[in-house]
């Protein structure tokens, strides 16, 4: 170790693998996983937010899983939460519509309308 | 970078091991695995939680999912249902036993054990694996020492402990600073520091705790004593029957070498220090601060006179600091924080946390940090959960072999390092052992006096001889020879050894007999004037009856190894006294709950 | 209790363990701690070798292996039954557990069985406190006890 530069760089590095321990308030992205949400495809789509997060090397962003959030018929489903946003439930997915919610909602804070439950129904 | 969504952290904690948790590890690995789960969820083995009682134990983030008692028929439960679903098995959480059962916390962070708690000391004790590195730098690790190697002098340093009030927590309560200051003033080019990681005050674990769930914080803190004393070389000294922590410290050793965090020209500067363990071998007394500085050096482990004191002379003869494994874990933390951060807990004398190993009787057994201050109902009643099986609380001790007991009255005594030494007791390394209405105060005192007894190094009269004779008086009072005499002769002696003994243990070895003797002189009158142990416990001064309530069953007859029991069938049964041997076997066995001990 | 346990090759083990630590500063206890480990005993003839080439006296080196309880002049049993006997777990009846493995093994505490099977002892706090009371045998670690449970655990190493 020769400076607390170095230092500083390993720790921000390092971060990233124990964020999920610490409170926070980052966005949360919960995946609809009961029975219904992974007979329609949910685990790809969770495989494909875990793959952008973690390509992305976004923090302060956490990937959990739900039971079944009542609307089985329009699964898979996600809802986002982010500080000082109403949640927002994502319908219908796909692996592609999944990459572009990470890229526009949660990178650049744009809801992805077309795919929101609201302009489904 | 691989991104885990979810981390499950198992406790590899000495407690949790104990029941088992190595095996839970592996199994969550296997079903994650079966599940295809393994690239998604990350297992973590961790230090201690604190929470043996609930052990083995495991914490599902990113939801703080506190899971108790887990079997290895929960594992697959957890991976399915949470971890597969993200349906939290409830069923499985933790349950407060202090708590009224309202709803069950999801989240460790509201459970009423931890809700109190302040953890310093513990930080990342059950949050970060002990045995990589990466993980404690995440956490914060070696910022203070990157921080004072660049930034302060070593004055600088001594006097943000100084600040602080930091005082030694292994039992003196010694300023931190002060001694710093002292072995920095002393004359010498060579000069150590030294870990007392030789916690052998039974019923104290939470040195322990930290060598295993965070070594890392004392190479950090032992490096900072290095550079603000002016040291080149430290000497962590551990139990033996700690093997875990001597693994983890070894391997924390070696990685900070290898990052350049100990060896030379740590972060580029001049100072350069280095560090190795010392292996304690079973004897209580090398936790005295000399008698430790004899053991490294190869020899029986004696304590010597002070003065010198390991200041002057130390280890090797050369000025040596030694602090205790929980007043090192807090001094990075000061260093980075700032000593008014670490006066914001605490009372003006004590600042800061302290912690305490919950044991015996009480519902929640394990380790609590709380700022000193806190009444000890709080850490009962309101951490420990109380009692169990619905009985009384009766006394606490404190401090081990060399404290003393609390009772009812003190319930409301904030707790720090003066009002305990007032009240005849001590903070000691932090034990608090609870015991309720069946524990008899006198064997108490008995058994504290046999582990002296044993554990004197036999150097100095009054202690070798003098607890010995104390312990043969104790003895003749449970076993109902004793006189009323013999309590004033306990008294006499206790006093002449406190005064007259070399070392610590010598000194404080009457303490758990003078205190009892204080609160709970009626009980020893018991045993010396009506023969009786009103706890039940002493075996000499019991009978075994049967009450009214006997319907005749002859199950206690059935059992009886020495066939001490007689009556006819849907009779009242009687036991002959002098046949009895006292083994209880017949109690249990009783549908009515009619035997009693008497 | 029986096997030969000064073995040529144990010597052997033990000249590299004090070739390895000569050049430290105070090396007697690390040294006693491998000789433990090696022979499972440090008797007499252990510590002749340890005395000569580390040039210390044999009056101090007996002293310091005696002093320890870790350091034992003869070999344990088979399996080690150590009943932790510190506060927390004698206030949880760690006594009558202990009683109860003398009676069912017929090994007095500190005493190993004629056959060499099991040695008994009281041990200080293993620092499980949470689990009180406890005892270990060898590796293995049993908590939250109760006297039922003991002939169960006994049997599981008469074999």
């Amino acid at each position: 170790m020769k400076s607390l530069e170095e230092l500083k760089a390993l720790r921000d590095q390092a971060i990233k693998k124990v964020d999920i321990r610490k409170e926070k308030n980052g966005t949360r992205i919960v995946v609809g996983m009961a029975t219904c949400g992974i007979a329609a495809g949910a685990r790809v789509i969770m495989s494909a937010l875990m793959d952008e997060v973690a390509k992305r090397e976004l923090q302060d962003v956490t990937i959990t899983q739900t039971g079944c959030i009542g609307v089985c018929r329009l699964e898979p489903l996600i809802e986002v939460y982010r500080a000082g946003e109403e949640k927002v439930t994502y319908v219908e997915l796909t692996e592609e519509k999944a990459r572009r919610i990470v890229a526009e909602h949660i990178v650049n804070g744009n809801i992805v309308k077309e795919y929101t439950i609201g302009s489904v129904e | 970078m691989d991104f885990y969504r979810a981390h499950v952290l198992v406790c590899g904690g000495t407690g949790c091991v104990s029941s088992g948790s190595l095996t839970i590890e592996e199994m969550f690995n296997k079903a994650l695995e079966e599940k295809g789960l393994e690239k998604e969820v990350k297992v973590v083995r961790t230090g201690c939680f604190g929470l043996c009682e609930a052990g083995p134990i495991c914490i599902v983030y990113p939801e703080g999912s506190f899971y108790s008692h887990v079997k290895q028929d929960d594992v697959n439960r957890i991976v399915e249902e949470h971890l597969l679903k993200g349906r939290i098995v409830k069923d499985l959480l933790y349950i407060d036993k202090a708590a009224p059962v309202t709803e069950i916390e999801t989240s460790i962070n509201n459970v009423g054990f931890y809700k109190k708690q302040k953890r310093v000391a513990l930080k990342n004790c059950g949050v970060i694996n002990p045995e990589i590195i990466d993980e404690y730098i995440a956490f914060d690790g070696y910022q203070a020492l990157g921080k004072a190697l660049i930034t302060m002098s070593p004055e600088d340093v001594i006097n943000e402990i100084k600040k602080s009030g930091l005082r030694g927590r292994g039992g003196g309560g010694f300023p931190t600073g002060l001694k710093w200051e002292f072995t920095r003033a002393s004359e010498g080019d060579i000069k150590y520091v030294a870990c007392n990681a030789d916690e052998g005050d039974p019923g104290a674990f939470m040195d322990r705790s930290v060598l295993e769930g965070d070594p890392h914080s004392i190479i950090e803190a032992m490096a900072l004593a290095a550079y603000a004393v002016g040291a080149q070389k430290g000497y962590v000294y551990i139990r033996a029957e700690y093997p875990i922590a001597v693994k983890r410290l070894g391997i924390a050793i070696a990685q900070a070498k290898e990052m350049g965090l100990l060896g030379d020209q740590i972060f580029g500067t001049d100072f350069s220090f280095d560090m190795e363990i010392r292996l304690g071998a079973g004897a209580f007394v090398c936790g005295e601060e000399t008698a430790l500085i004899a053991s490294i050096e190869g020899e029986r482990g004696m304590p010597r006179p002070k003065p010198p004191f390991p200041a002057q002379k130390g280890i090797f003869g050369k000025p040596t600091v030694i602090n205790n494994v929980e007043t090192y874990a807090v001094v990075p933390q000061i260093i980075l924080n700032g000593s008014e951060w670490f006066t914001s807990f605490g009372t003006e004398r004590s600042p800061g946390t302290k912690v305490f190993a919950l044991g015996g009787k009480i519902n929640n057994t394990g380790l609590v940090e709380i700022p000193m201050g806190t009444t000890l109902k709080e850490v009962i009643f309101d951490i420990g959960g109380g009692i169990p099986n619905g009985r009384k609380f009766k006394a606490v001790q404190t401090g081990g072999p060399s404290g003393g007991c609390l009772t009812e009255e003190h319930l409301d005594t904030p707790i720090d390092f003066d009002t305990l030494t007032a009240l005849g007791s001590m903070m000691g390394s932090g034990g608090m052992i609870v015991v309720d209405d069946t524990n008899c105060m006198v064997d108490f005192a008995r058994f504290f006096l046999d582990f002296t007894v044993e554990e004197s190094c036999g150097k100095c009269v009054p202690c070798r001889e003098g607890t010995k004779r104390m312990l043969e008086i104790l003895e003749r009072i449970t076993s109902g020879n004793g006189t009323m005499e013999d309590l004033d002769q306990l008294e006499e002696l206790a006093y002449s050894i406190k005064d007259s003994s070399l070392c610590g243990l010598g000194q404080t070895a009457p303490n758990p007999v003078l205190s009892t003797l204080k609160y709970f002189r009626d009980e020893y009158i018991a045993h010396v004037v009506d023969k009786k142990c009103p706890a039940g416990q002493c075996q000499d001064l019991l009978s075994i009856v049967i009450t009214e309530d006997c319907i005749g069953c002859t199950a206690c007859k059935r059992v009886c190894p020495v066939d001490a029991i007689s009556g006819e069938v849907k009779q009242l049964h009687t036991i002959d006294q002098a046949i009895c041997i006292k083994c209880g076997a017949c109690i249990p066995k009783c549908p009515k709950k009619a035997i009693i001990k008497q | 209790m029986a096997k030969n346990y000064l073995t040529k090759e144990n010597f052997e083990k033990l000249d590299q363990v004090i070739e390895s630590h000569k050049d430290m500063q105070g090396p007697l206890m690390p040294i006693l701690h491998e000789a433990q480990h090696i022979f499972g005993a440090i008797p007499i003839e252990v510590q002749k070798v340890i005395s000569e080439k580390l040039n210390v006296p044999m009056a101090e080196i007996y002293g310091v292996v005696t002093f320890y309880s870790q350091f034992t002049l003869e070999p344990k049993g088979e399996y080690l039954i150590s009943v932790c006997l510190g506060t927390a777990c004698y206030v949880r009846g760690a006594q009558q557990i202990v009683d109860k493995i003398a009676d069912i093994t017929g090994v007095a505490v500190g005493k190993t069985s004629a056959d060499g099977k099991f040695s008994l002892e009281a041990t200080r706090c293993i620092g499980a406190c949470g689990l009180a009371p406890v005892l270990t045998v060898n590796e293995d670690v049993y908590g939250r006890l109760t006297l039922d449970d003991v002939p169960g655990i006994i049997a599981k190493y008469k074999g």
